[in-house]
């Protein structure tokens, strides 16, 4: 078999094997469960309480949890305008770089909060060191808050019938420190010592070669790039993101930032059932998620591997696959598996320009930051996942004819609306706002870097990665303008926030219910049989909302090629 | 909402110690016991610094000329030609490079022209090539420099850079390694 797919096959195989001991240690963790890392965290946690002011044994509710977890988002929000809006003044700023416009430190800053690290300035020219620890510090915490919403819902099923669903801080800090710390120091360390560079000097002036003058970023890159990986966050420390020499060095250092970003959404679907005790019940959610990823990464490396028709047709020698905006050192293989792995979850770091993939390997991208919820984000994967599994427990209950059930607690009107809403949000968010930017077309089209269909699908694409707080981008949109900023940056909060409170609180309120015990007519939601349902639920809603779109860009792109 | 607020504030005080000053300064102190202590792989030759990672432009034909690069190589910024698939203007250019290839490599059949050579990168500062675009070079190389082609050869089959422990990623080299080389067999 051809190295680059041993490689491919070794990435994931290998990130799975880990995930599921994990997962374990996650669900030890919120469970308050002994690990070995007791005797480093509990003084540290212990001080942060106390510094805080904060009783982590204080049990909160599933309004509680919310109003906190939004409260101190937004004081993240206030301060990240100000850091970045300021920071030509504060220290740490070698290279003399501006102050952020309004418009724009208003973007990047939703954009970091919430998870998506959409970027619209190139980290080279836009931020000083000081705004790249600032958002370095909004990975950690914007990671912390989707994974601490996740063990919300963990709570909520785990007993039989509750209103005390945990201490939102406490899931907030001992997710930041007992999840993403050790990873991110583990891989920082890797990175380091394969030539990434972590240093507070500003650019340096080399001479080449051949003679030119030219310069080079630099910066304390490793430690960022870590934990953009470890959270999915995704936002590059470079322009380039992943795909530049200093992010991710080498071969190696691609597999290691691969485990990075898959490893914490992969454990936490296992991390469910060993804290739920329904072991069974995440098998069946990862089965369906895998086949999902598998459907779409498949003809993705396929794709890639055999290259540009267009450029075939030329007479070269393409067998080397599409490689326009990937790099050498990853092949086209692991670059087209990376490009599905960082749609499905959402990271959106990129190790090749997106724009420049194939017409079908772009779709299949948007495919996945569309449906959001194979695997997903640290945390919020589930969460997406979630509404999915009650929309099919709802039309599963229908067809025989029973009150749904879910988890021994039935689901009524009030669950089922929230879970619609949610649903309907996602296509909403992307529709409207591509219509609205085809519409005006000295916003839209005026922006383009490539005419026709490919021209659309960047638009698809800019509106589909904010509401899918992915991040990623087909960078050829000239994005940094009023409307792109402040757009994209609303549907970056609602794209958001909604889908957390939306799962929280049927969460919630199902967790107050009274529990059913099993019966004969109970719905078996851990099987086979129930995965298909769930499966084609997301299919029907991915395909019937979002295929008149797909048809426009990618697809009519892919027939006007042959 | 009021009760939250000051807990906020403190955990996000507390927190920002922890993970934007003490997590990067344990990063940077682990730094100093690597090799090139964090400041990217560096190279020196002949007392001149260079960075190993980040490409080159090499378009003089006495060298082994690097990728097509989105940022002519200037390691100031980053980023590709993100030209989709089917944009005429893009495959016009493509065109042109095959074109110039084939003019500065008479020696040289269309169908033997590797695609990476005539493509651009996703960084713009890749730097690596594919063994094939390092072999179809050797012609002109061999002439200007009047180096007989199978020192050529071997100086390529030496610089290659195998998949990860041979197993995982595909083979390549590395531009700046390679022209180094390249001028040193000539003072020898």
């Amino acid at each position: 078999m051809n190295t680059e797919i041993i490689g491919i096959l070794a990435m994931f195989l290998g990130t799975l094997a880990l995930a599921i001991p994990f997962g374990k240690y996650i669900a030890k963790v919120y469970g308050k469960e002994e690990t070995l890392l007791d005797p480093i965290f509990n003084p540290i946690e212990k001080l942060c309480y106390k510094l805080s002011g904060i009783n982590p044994n204080k049990e909160m509710n599933w309004k509680e949890h919310l109003v906190a977890l939004l409260t101190i988002n937004m004081i993240w929000f206030v301060l990240g305008m100000f850091f970045l809006m300021t920071q030509q003044w504060l220290p740490l700023n070698p290279d003399g770089n501006p102050n952020m416009s309004a418009d724009l430190a208003f973007n990047t800053t939703i954009s970091f909060v919430v998870n998506c690290n959409l970027q619209h300035y190139s980290g080279e020219s836009g931020v000083s060191y000081f705004s790249q620890m600032w958002l370095m510090f909004l990975q950690f915490v914007s990671a912390g808050t989707g994974l601490a919403a996740a063990a919300i819902l963990f709570r909520a099923f785990r007993e039989k019938a509750t209103d005390e669903l945990g201490n939102f801080y406490e899931f907030l800090l001992k997710s930041c420190t007992r999840i993403l710390l050790p990873l991110s120091l583990v891989i920082a360390s890797i990175l380091v010592f394969n030539g990434t560079p972590m240093t507070f000097e500003g650019k340096d002036q080399i001479i080449s070669l051949q003679g030119d003058t030219v310069e080079v970023s630099t910066g304390p890159v490793a430690s960022f790039v870590a934990i953009k990986h470890v959270g999915t966050n995704g936002g590059g420390f470079f322009g380039a993101n992943g795909a530049h020499p200093f992010e991710n060095p080498s071969y190696f250092s691609n597999m290691v930032e691969m485990f990075g970003q898959l490893i914490v959404p992969l454990a936490m679907i296992f991390a469910f059932g060993y804290f739920t005790r329904k072991r069974k019940f995440s098998w069946m959610i990862f089965g369906v998620m895998t086949l999902g990823f598998l459907l779409l990464t498949i003809p993705n490396v396929t794709m890639e591997m055999k290259g540009n028709p267009a450029i075939s047709a030329m007479g070269i020698d393409n067998s080397l696959g599409a490689t326009e905006g990937k790099e050498i050192r990853f092949g086209a293989a692991a670059t087209g598996f990376w490009s599905i792995v960082t749609t499905v979850i959402s990271t959106g770091s990129i190790n090749s320009m997106h724009d420049s993939s194939m017409p079908l390997s772009g779709m299949n991208q948007l495919i996945a930051m569309m449906i959001n919820a194979f695997y997903g984000g640290c945390g919020v994967g589930l969460l997406n996942f979630f509404i999915f599994i009650i929309l099919a427990v709802f039309i599963s209950g229908l067809m025989v004819g029973r009150t749904p059930e879910f988890m021994g607690k039935k689901v009524e009107a009030k669950e089922m609306k929230i879970a619609m809403i949610i649903a309907l949000l996602h296509p909403f968010l992307i529709l409207v706002g591509t219509a609205l930017a085809t519409a005006f077309p000295e916003q839209g089209a005026a922006t383009l870097n490539n005419p026709g269909f490919h021209g659309f699908s960047e638009i698809l694409y800019e509106y589909t990665s904010s509401a899918a707080n992915n991040g990623s981008g087909f960078e050829g949109l000239g994005d940094n303008n009023l409307w792109w900023n402040i757009s994209t940056g609303f549907i970056l909060i609602l794209g958001r926030f909604l889908p957390i409170i939306g799962p929280i609180a049927i969460a919630g309120l199902l967790a107050s219910k009274k529990y059913i015990p099993t019966g004969n007519g109970t719905l078996k939601t851990d099987t086979g049989t129930f995965g298909i349902m769930v499966f084609a639920v997301i299919v029907i809603i991915a395909a019937l909302s979002f295929f008149p779109a797909l048809t426009l860009g990618p697809i009519a792109e892919y027939f006007s090629m042959k | 909402m009021k009760k939250h607020i000051l807990p906020a504030i403190k955990l996000t005080a507390v927190t920002i110690l922890l993970f934007a000053l003490l997590y990067p300064l344990a990063v940077w102190m682990i730094a100093q016991i690597s090799p090139n202590k964090g400041k990217g792989d560096i190279l020196i030759h002949h007392g001149k610094k260079y960075y190993s990672n980040i490409g080159q432009s090499f378009t003089n034909d006495e060298y082994f000329w690097s990728r097509p690069s989105a940022v002519a190589y200037n390691a100031a910024g980053s980023g590709g030609s993100n030209k989709g698939p089917s944009n005429e203007e893009y495959l016009l250019e493509v065109q042109e490079r095959i074109d110039t290839f084939l003019l500065k490599n008479p020696a040289v059949r269309k169908e033997d022209i590797p695609v990476d050579i005539v493509t651009a990168s996703g960084s713009g500062l890749d730097p690596n090539i594919s063994i094939e675009a390092a072999k179809v070079q050797v012609k002109r190389i061999s002439k200007i420099r009047a180096i007989e082609e199978p020192i050529l050869e071997k100086l390529i089959a030496d610089l290659t850079e195998q998949p990860l422990v041979g197993l995982f990623g595909p083979s390549k080299i590395n531009v700046l390694k390679l022209n180094i080389a390249l001028d040193e067999i000539q003072q020898n």
